[in-house]
């Protein structure tokens, strides 16, 4: 069929269509609320699905952690004793590459003994905002426990580690920090080396981490801005024991150092059911609502999209039906198959076009409003409709595949005929 | 009549089948959508003390000024200073003061390792004012609470752990190494939302269970065990307990106190005695700033905090809209599928049958497909409230449930959703003109 031909077919569609106005605004309504709310719930499945797999910059499947209570009543002399004899323990566990203690550990805010933010300045005297970080207590096994890797600078000294106590009053000699962190302090790129701030003194920023993910998940920006301030965390409350194992089947090294620690009991309260826990399982906790809220989206997304074609196939099914005539005097004037299937196949499309033009504006104007309503909750991209509108064209095409042929079948005779 | 319009209805379905089918389906599908994620709200969001809500208030007091405060918004939470200023003053019949703690438990029983559980440390009239339920005993005196005695209540869960679910009243339990005598052991107890210590839990934790032990508040502070949560206001918003005299004596913000008003004009009084506080605090120089207060009963609290979990609004809004799309879908159908039936249209209105006449047919037509609809959105519902287990997190997915009230709201949710959408293709039909529909065969 020439171009020519297509074009001329156009005007007599455009005039049946004016016959069914309402039939025909109904589908027009329906595919432009349906792009509006796909391309949104769509959205927010894609960042859903982003925020929850961002990488924590650990060796993940190899680390777990230890919750472990002070039983009341032991001084900062006993905790410090415990701390180092524990460690000594669980770095000698069969299975157990490397440990050390902290205040917190990654994915896990609600779990961590005491996380612990901080607000760091770049000048003392520095009166604009200070900049957020969460900052977690370590020593010089930690990057190896976590599998961080260092891209800039060095490792704590063993000399470093002095005890820090809950209320963390003691200037820490030298941090490391996060890329993430050090790009948002010294946007040039020249963290290392340099003097900052914290609320208990000044310290220089001695490495620098590719990635580490501090312990609050839900922020989309701040969690990757975490600093590791060395030491040995005297907390009365406890302290986390993170540890690192060769094998990523991690049960026996688990039960192994729950053994060894328990060798000692009397000093400590450990959980019996939750006080191990692997880094994949704060993983899957701690995104639970967010896979759940895909997970809920998305089914909506696809049965919504089925409604929007059972629709499109029930109304066009029926024009079929009514135009039966009409179609078989078109036969006997000579039209082809291919002209009749065309013939609803371009009716679809102008129909959803339509759709897609009302749609657009508001599934924009829906996610203007979402902004507003939930938090965390970017701009929608432009892209995002676009794509939604050749979803909503193919599902059209789709749709209108088997009453399009229904009607390509009607034969010529129809025109003579009377019903 | 009715009957034989049903008969009417049943018959015209059995004729077309594929779009009653679809029209059905459809139906039962966005009316279902709806009714699960209705079932998941009306869990988050049911008011958690029915009848008592509008008397039991919060109040806030500024005492950190605007460079601290929450963008003019008082913290949600009280000073010691100002609790117990508030306390001592006994301005409301009940008043209670808390926070929430963590314990080292100890019971005489030697196969029950140490345990570090959560609890709060609050005032007597804390019980008679959020209605707590009793299994034995009860809650402490006010003279108890004036004397800082080491009294304890504790939840059945842990009574069933320490004694095995005996009357443990008058036993002894050792909290972070002091005796407490059990004076009361609760029933289950757990309210959802955990509103009464919301204000400084927030809104990630409103859905998390009640704690195991409560103690007087004077007991707890006399043991200087700091509260789980404080906001301070200093540079770190961290807090520093090293000097425990001047922390609690500090700004930092750490607990939710609660009075019971029962009257509107109590609550006026209550708020006028609060402004005067702060003039007060003003004019002593502690605040630099004017009199900033709040005082909101149970229900506008938990409005203000918001703790409805974003996810459960989201999924409302969303099978909202799912089920708006379906009910174009439908009035599209139905208008197919009556403008097919023209023809039987105009045979009934030449043969006398009055608009007023296809008025009712049609809806009574629209009305048994929506009852057909909502008999199957029923069975999808159980569906998805069971499925709710697995997508929605579990302390929120176990407030979900299926009663006989959830029931009937989907079949006549369904049907009024089809008598809604067969308005328009309805008055289509009654324009029909019979002469045009038998004037050719």
């Amino acid at each position: 069929m020439t171009l020519a031909r297509a074009f001329m077919q156009l005007p007599p569609i455009v005039t049946a269509l004016r016959r069914h106005k309402a039939a025909t605004l109904l589908i027009v309504l329906q595919v432009a609320l349906t792009l509006a709310v796909t391309s949104n719930a769509l959205f927010m499945v894609a960042t859903r699905i982003i925020h929850l797999s961002r990488p924590t910059g650990t060796d993940e499947s190899h680390i777990f952690v230890i919750r472990n209570g002070w039983m009341i009543g032991q001084n900062p002399t006993q905790i410090d004793a415990n701390i180092r004899t524990d460690l000594d323990a669980l770095r000698h566990v069969a299975g157990v590459r490397d440990a050390f203690a902290s205040n917190d550990s990654p994915l896990a805010y609600e779990e961590s003994v005491a996380p612990i933010s901080t607000r760091i300045k770049l000048k003392p005297d520095q009166t604009t905002m200070s900049r957020f970080a969460m900052l977690s207590v370590a020593d010089e096994h930690a990057i190896d426990t976590l599998g961080a890797s260092l891209i800039a600078g060095r490792n704590f000294r063993p000399e470093e580690i002095a005890t820090v106590d809950s209320n963390l009053k003691l200037p820490s000699p030298g941090i490391i920090i996060t890329r993430s962190l050090a790009d948002k302090l010294f946007p040039d790129g020249s963290a290392l080396g340099k003097t900052v701030y914290l609320p208990n003194g000044p310290t220089v920023i001695i490495g620098i981490l590719a990635n580490l993910q501090g312990p609050i998940s839900w922020s989309q920006s701040a969690d990757g801005d975490n600093v590791l301030a060395p030491g040995r965390y005297i907390d009365p409350d406890g302290v986390d024991y993170l540890v690192r194992t060769d094998a990523t089947d991690m049960k026996p090294a688990i039960a192994a150092a729950l053994k060894a620690l328990q060798e000692r009991s009397g000093i400590r309260v450990i959980d019996p059911t939750d006080g191990a826990a692997t880094l994949l399982q704060a993983r899957e906790q701690t995104y639970a609502t967010d896979r759940s809220v895909a997970v809920l989206l998305s089914i909506v997304c696809g049965m919504l999209l089925l409604a929007t074609a059972g629709g499109i196939v029930g109304l066009s099914s029926f024009w079929v039906g009514q135009r039966r005539r009409q179609i078989g005097i078109r036969r006997s004037l000579g039209a082809t198959k291919g002209d009749i299937l065309y013939y609803f196949h371009t009716e679809n499309l102008l129909i959803v076009g339509g759709g897609i033009v009302l749609g657009i504006p508001l599934a924009v104007l829906a996610n203007l409003g979402l902004m507003k309503a939930f938090y965390p909750l970017q701009h929608m991209p432009l892209y995002v409709p676009l794509l939604g509108t050749l979803l909503l064209w193919l599902l059209g095409q789709v749709a209108v595949w088997g009453p399009a042929h229904h009607a390509a079948k009607v034969p010529p005779v129809v025109a003579i005929r009377t019903e | 009549m009715w009957g034989y319009y049903v008969t009417l209805a049943l018959r015209s379905s059995a004729r077309s089948k594929a779009l009653t089918a679809l029209v059905i389906v459809l139906l039962a599908f966005g009316v279902s959508a709806c009714m699960v994620s209705y079932a998941v709200f009306r869990a988050t969001t049911s008011d958690p003390l029915p009848g008592k809500s509008s008397q039991l208030y919060v109040p806030l007091v500024d005492n950190v000024g605007p460079s601290y405060n929450n963008q003019g918004e008082p913290i949600e939470t009280l000073s010691y200073i100002d609790a117990v200023a508030l306390w001592q003053a006994h301005q409301a019949n009940r008043q209670t003061l808390i926070y929430s703690t963590t314990w080292q438990v100890e019971s005489g029983n030697s196969l029950v390792p140490a345990m570090s559980l959560g609890g709060d440390a609050v005032t007597t009239d804390f019980f008679p004012m959020f209605d707590v339920p009793f299994r034995y005993g009860g809650g402490w005196t006010a003279d108890d609470d004036a004397r800082h005695a080491t009294v304890a209540v504790i939840s059945r869960h842990l009574n069933e752990v320490l004694f095995g679910g005996q009357n443990s009243v008058g036993h002894e339990i050792r909290l972070d190494n002091q005796l407490f005598r059990i004076d009361g052991v609760l029933e289950d107890w757990n309210p959802r939302p955990r509103y009464f210590d919301a204000g400084s839990h927030g809104t990630v934790y409103a859905f998390n269970d009640a704690g195991d032990i409560y103690i007087p508040f004077a007991r707890a502070t006399d043991m200087k065990k700091d509260s789980t949560f404080a906001y301070c206001p200093t540079a770190s918003r961290q807090s520093d307990t090293s000097h425990w005299d001047a922390y609690l004596h500090s700004e930092c913000d750490r607990i939710d106190a609660w009075v019971e008003l029962d009257t509107p004009a109590d609550a006026d009084r209550f708020r006028e005695y609060l402004r005067n506080y702060a003039a007060e605090q003003q004019r002593l120089g502690r605040f630099s700033w004017a009199p900033n207060i709040r005082l909101r009963n149970l229900t506008d609290w938990l409005a203000f905090l918001d703790v409805t979990p974003a996810a459960s609004t989201l999924s409302m809004l969303v099978s909202a809209s799912f089920l708006l799309i379906v009910l174009v879908n439908v009035v599209g159908l139905m208008l197919a599928r009556f403008m097919r039936r023209a023809p039987e249209i105009g045979v009934r209105r030449a043969l006398g049958a009055s608009r007023a006449a296809i008025y009712r047919q049609f809806l009574i037509e629209a009305a048994t497909m929506g009852f057909v609809g909502g008999l199957l959105g029923v069975a999808l519902t159980l569906l998805g409230v069971w499925g709710a287990g697995g997508l929605f997190e579990p302390n929120i997915a176990r407030l979900v449930q299926a009663d006989s009230s959830l029931v009937t709201l989907t079949v006549l949710l369904a049907m009024a959703a089809t008598v809604v959408s067969a308005l328009y293709p309805t008055w289509r039909a009654a324009q029909t003109q019979p002469a045009w529909q038998i004037k050719i065969g």
